[in-house]
């Protein structure tokens, strides 16, 4: 090989190059040096330098990894690809995988390169080809190269073998439909001595089982026999100095025998069985002082835990993951908890045996053990120890990193709502939460404490109080003054006089203007977000009625905001202000407390909402071959909690479009005020578009809908008195001055339901109903309902549209469907048809669902949609 | 299945990666910088497993450099933190004592070395006297 040529012998450019970067004291420095070279490689390659063209390869990759652009150089890498020489070629394909991926339409022009040299006589070439076709191939490439690499599996190299069965998992993971091609080899490879061959082998198999059913079938039946010859070899053999890592031979084998093995015998009886002993072997003989040893003891477990297998072998699992608990060794620790929470599902008692050092690792001082820990603990919790292990967890909250109490909180919340046998620990533990990490608590969270509390009539007094405690000594959490505003300005009155006291409360005096003094720093406060700012205003108008002698203040206090620079305060404090100037007859009507919220169809909406986002966590999970137990998420957030608009003030920023129509059917607070809130705006559009009661009481329209003529119908108290004859339920009207509000159910035009499905196992109904005015736009009640006698889990109803429709698919009321068309779930469709008129509705669906942990899966195109839709 | 590995100094410069699933350049530069973030300031007692989004980095620092492999959620920690180790070792034994800058000039062949090492995101060889030999007929042919 000629030096002058050769890009890594000392003294060539490259070295050079490096040196010249290292060099460079400045960014700007090295951004200088790196321009200097890409511009001389950039020349080179356009006067088409041969000489050189694998040195500036090199260059360019270690440009590349310095984060500077390199895309210029991508066709040198396959012009060198095609060389001839192996020195060109790998330089070549080193390159190629560096600098492109499988996404690069460029990476198809090698296909045909890829294909000559895995055909080439020299096996080193061989072994460029696989590695880079290994490592980036697309799914077009896996086919096309497919039949060679198949071939190479039979090759008689042991090098290229072991290449060619990693590629091969590549290929099958890129299109699983070849699975069944490499099944006879990938067995044959199980009889080979070489550890290179036989660990490619073993994770080929793996690979091959997740991706299909008949190949798992057929490697159950083909190959246990093989893998429990390779453990038994590895796990007697003597010091093998080649394979040896701390006086075990080959590791790393042993794992990936042990992970095939539970995929093997995952649900198998017969498979769980034929490995009992060796596995029972594994686990007792396995020196566990290293970390090599303690990897394989950690494998095995999980094996055990994941096969059915015998109760004695579990116990030994167990007791290993107690001894793992109490290691000194961190990441022992750490493994030692990710175990126990797959064996929650084996063996629940033994892991609430280790309930208090696992308390303790949450404390810990290193966040990965401590998450892993809370997750368990999460878990751990029964109704028999929710009490303890709260406290402990909130205790912990107030001493906890910043960073851990996003965690924490979710997780203490959760824990709290699930497990709250009585509303006065409940209330107890929520109010120390918001004390010490209400910047945490997630909206929801606080939405239904509020719902709580509107129903618990007995302890609002000591709500208050505790939360006037509270917001005095810890004013800076944002929900907690949220919530403590709320509740200020619903039961003033409580607070000032304490009514209802509980025994276990001590008296405390608060006097009315104390009670504004606490709202008005609230709203002051500088951190204070608009929300906040926003319920601080509506908790001081209600005041103004609660407590007529401070009314002159406040009027003041709420007139300093009307010129606040943000819409919402300016227009709520305006609109405030005449309230309680001109506005006294109906003041105290309009202030009234809050209708109690049902806390039921509260806590089934915002299931509702958050089971969206789980069953999709459960079908990302689902597609994820191989995915082991599926734990319970008690935390999932939802997206926009159907009661957000309750509290949420600033609305004005609502797009109409993407709000419910007024008929939608969660705004089940509608159904519960008896209020017609189709305030159809003047201009005579689109009913109210928001569920938004408080708006609609307090703040008169939004501004999206009809924000200046609302202001100025407020400013002739002519109209509005003429208006105050109706009931007082229609006070939105008459604050509004709009005439033209009339009852929703009047405005529905019949359309007749529909059978749009039915098989021998699953019923589903559509009912419709039509906003007037908008023809194109529809939404459907859909009802399912189990026909035979076992319930259906995971119930997931999909639908598809013709593109002329748009369709929104809220979520379902459950995923549940019980036996015996008991209860059937109702999901509703919003359906705009952009073609009304000329084009009928039309849709497909699927349905798909378990019945005893079984998928099911029906389809079906709907035609008999009613006419008009 | 490894995703991606990583060999970082302490100040973050990236002395090698290889991704074995597709990302873009400016994803590729987030994730180094993130992953430098997580590892950089743990305690040396702390564990060597940090969850990273929806994946789990394992890492082992070696003087100043840190070695990170970022893994599936559901692989054994502890046999990555082996197989770190065992890279280390075979690096350390060919080029006599590694030291950073012998992985800055011969990037490489570090990433030549990894290629037998590692294929398609999983193990290829387990003997670092079968790599070494390999390596030795490999850089007969340049």
């Amino acid at each position: 090989m000629d030096l002058a040529i050769n890009p890594f012998s000392s003294g060539t450019r490259l070295r050079d190059m490096i040196r010249a970067i290292r060099a460079c004291k400045t960014a700007a420095e090295e951004r200088a040096v790196v321009r200097r070279e890409c511009a001389a490689i950039r020349a080179a390659i356009s006067e088409g330098d041969h000489d050189y063209r694998h040195r500036n390869m090199a260059k360019l990759m270690f440009i590349h990894m310095l984060g500077y652009p390199t895309h210029f150089g991508q066709m040198e890498c396959l012009k060198l690809i095609a060389a001839a020489g192996f020195p060109e070629k790998r330089i070549g394909y080193l390159g190629l995988m560096l600098l492109l991926d499988e996404r690069q339409e460029v990476l198809m022009l090698v296909t045909n390169s890829l294909k000559q040299d895995l055909n080439h006589s020299n096996q080193f070439i061989v072994g460029l080809a696989l590695c880079a076709l290994g490592n980036i191939c697309s799914a077009e490439m896996a086919r096309d190269l497919s039949p060679e690499v198949e071939r190479l599996l039979q090759s008689r190299e042991p090098n290229t073998k072991k290449k060619a069965a990693l590629c091969s998992i590549r290929i099958v993971r890129k299109v699983p439909d070849l699975a069944e091609n490499f099944m006879g080899s990938a067995v044959s490879l199980l009889k080979e001595k070489h550890h290179g061959v036989l660990i490619s082998a073993v994770q080929l198999c793996t690979e091959l089982c997740k991706a299909s059913k008949e190949a798992l079938e057929y490697l159950r039946k083909n190959c246990l026999d093989g893998l429990v010859r390779i453990l038994r070899d590895v796990s007697n053999s003597s010091y093998a100095p080649e394979y040896d890592i701390a006086g075990i031979t080959d590791p790393f084998l042993h794992i990936r025998v042990l992970k095939l093995m539970r995929v093997l015998g995952q649900g198998d009886a017969d498979c769980s069985e034929f490995v009992n002993d060796i596995l029972a072997q594994v686990a007792t003989k396995t020196e566990s002082n290293k970390n090599a040893g303690n990897a394989i003891l950690y494998e095995c477990v999980e094996t055990i835990m994941g096969i059915e297998a015998t109760s004695g072998l579990r116990v030994l699992a167990i007791n290993i993951l107690g001894r793992f608990l109490s290691n000194r060794d961190n990441n022992i620790r750490y493994v030692a908890l990710n175990m126990l929470m797959k064996a929650m599902a084996v063996d629940t008692q033994a892991v609430q045996r280790h309930r208090a050092t696992i308390l303790e690792c949450v404390k810990d001082a290193d966040v990965s053990i401590r998450k892993r820990a809370l997750e368990l603990v999460y878990l751990l919790v029964n109704d028999a120890n929710a009490k303890p292990l709260t406290k402990e967890l909130v205790d912990y909250l107030e001493v906890s990193d910043q960073d851990f109490k996003d965690d924490l909180t979710a997780k203490i919340c959760s824990i709290v709502e699930k497990f709250s046998q009585d509303k006065l620990w409940y209330l107890d533990q929520m109010f120390k939460v918001l004390s010490l990490a209400g910047n945490y608590v997630k909206d929801d969270v606080w939405h239904a404490l509020i719902v709580l509390i509107s129903n618990a009539s007995e302890l609002q007094g000591y709500s208050v109080r505790s939360l006037y405690k509270a917001l005095i000594a810890c004013g800076e959490q944002e929900s907690l003054v949220r919530v403590s505003v709320w509740c200020i300005g619903e039961y003033g009155e409580m607070l000032v006089n304490n009514v209802g006291m509980l025994d276990i409360e001590e008296p405390i005096t608060v006097t009315e203007s104390d009670a504004v003094d606490a709202v008005e720093v609230s709203l002051k406060r500088y951190s204070a977000d608009v929300t906040t700012r926003a319920m601080c205003l509506v908790a001081l108008l209600k005041l103004s009625s609660r407590f007529p002698p401070t009314s002159e203040r406040i009027k003041e206090i709420v007139a300093q905001n009307k010129g606040n620079t943000v819409l919402e305060i300016q227009q709520r404090s305006i609109e405030f202000s005449s309230i309680i100037q001109r506005h006294q007859s109906i003041k105290s009507s309009l202030l009234e407390r809050m209708p109690v919220i049902d806390e039921a169809s509260y806590l089934v909406k915002r299931a509702a909402s958050t089971q969206a986002t789980i069953s999709s966590d459960k079908l990302a999970a689902a597609t994820t071959p191989g995915g082991s137990l599926k734990l319970p998420n008690g935390v999932a957030k939802q997206p926009a909690a159907p009661l957000a608009d309750l509290l949420d003030l600033s609305s004005d920023d609502t797009p109409v479009t993407t709000s419910a129509p007024a008929a939608a059917p969660n705004d089940f607070l509608q159904d519960l005020l008896g209020i017609g809130l189709t305030d159809t705006s003047p201009a005579g559009g689109a009913p109210s578009a928001s569920t938004d009661i408080l708006m609609d009481l307090l703040s008169i329209g939004s501004p999206v809908q009809n924000g200046p003529p609302t202001l100025s119908n407020f400013g002739a108290p002519g109209q509005a008195g003429t208006k105050l004859a109706p009931a007082t339920s229609q006070v939105v009207d008459l604050l509004d001055g709009l005439s033209s509000s009339s009852p929703l159910s009047d405005e529905n035009t019949a359309y007749p339901s529909i059978t749009a499905f039915q098989s021998a196992t699953l019923k589903i109904t559509f009912n419709f109903k039509k906003q007037p005015g908008k023809l194109q736009e529809t939404t459907i009640h859909a009802s399912f309902t189990n026909l035979t006698s076992n319930t259906f889990t995971d119930f997931i109803f999909q639908a598809a549209v013709p593109k002329f429709i748009q369709l929104r698919l809220d979520p379902a009321s459950s995923n549940i469907l019980p036996a015996n068309g008991n209860d059937s779930v109702t999901q509703s469709l919003s359906v705009t048809n952009n073609q009304h008129g000329q084009k009928p509705l039309a849709m497909r669906m699927r349905i798909s669902y378990k019945v005893n942990g079984e998928d099911r899966l029906e389809q079906g195109q709907i035609n008999n949609f009613p006419a008009g839709l | 299945m490894i995703r991606f590995i990583l060999l970082q100094n302490r100040q973050g410069k990236t002395r090698l990666a290889k991704y074995y699933v597709p990302l873009e350049d400016s994803e590729k530069h987030k994730v180094e910088y993130e992953v430098h973030r997580l590892v950089v300031n743990r305690d040396p007692k702390f564990t060597n497993f940090v969850e990273f989004r929806t994946h789990k980095v394992i890492y082992r620092r070696y003087a100043g450099l840190f070695f990170s492999m970022c893994v599936d959620i559901t692989d054994n920690e502890l046999a990555y933190l082996e197989c770190i180790h065992l890279f280390v070792e075979i690096l350390d034994h060919f080029f006599s004592n590694v030291c950073e800058l012998d992985l800055v000039f011969n990037f490489h062949k570090v990433y030549l070395i990894l290629d037998e090492f590692i294929l398609a995101g999983e193990l290829q060889e387990t003997s670092k006297r079968a790599i070494i030999e390999r390596m030795g007929e490999l850089e007969k042919l340049e």
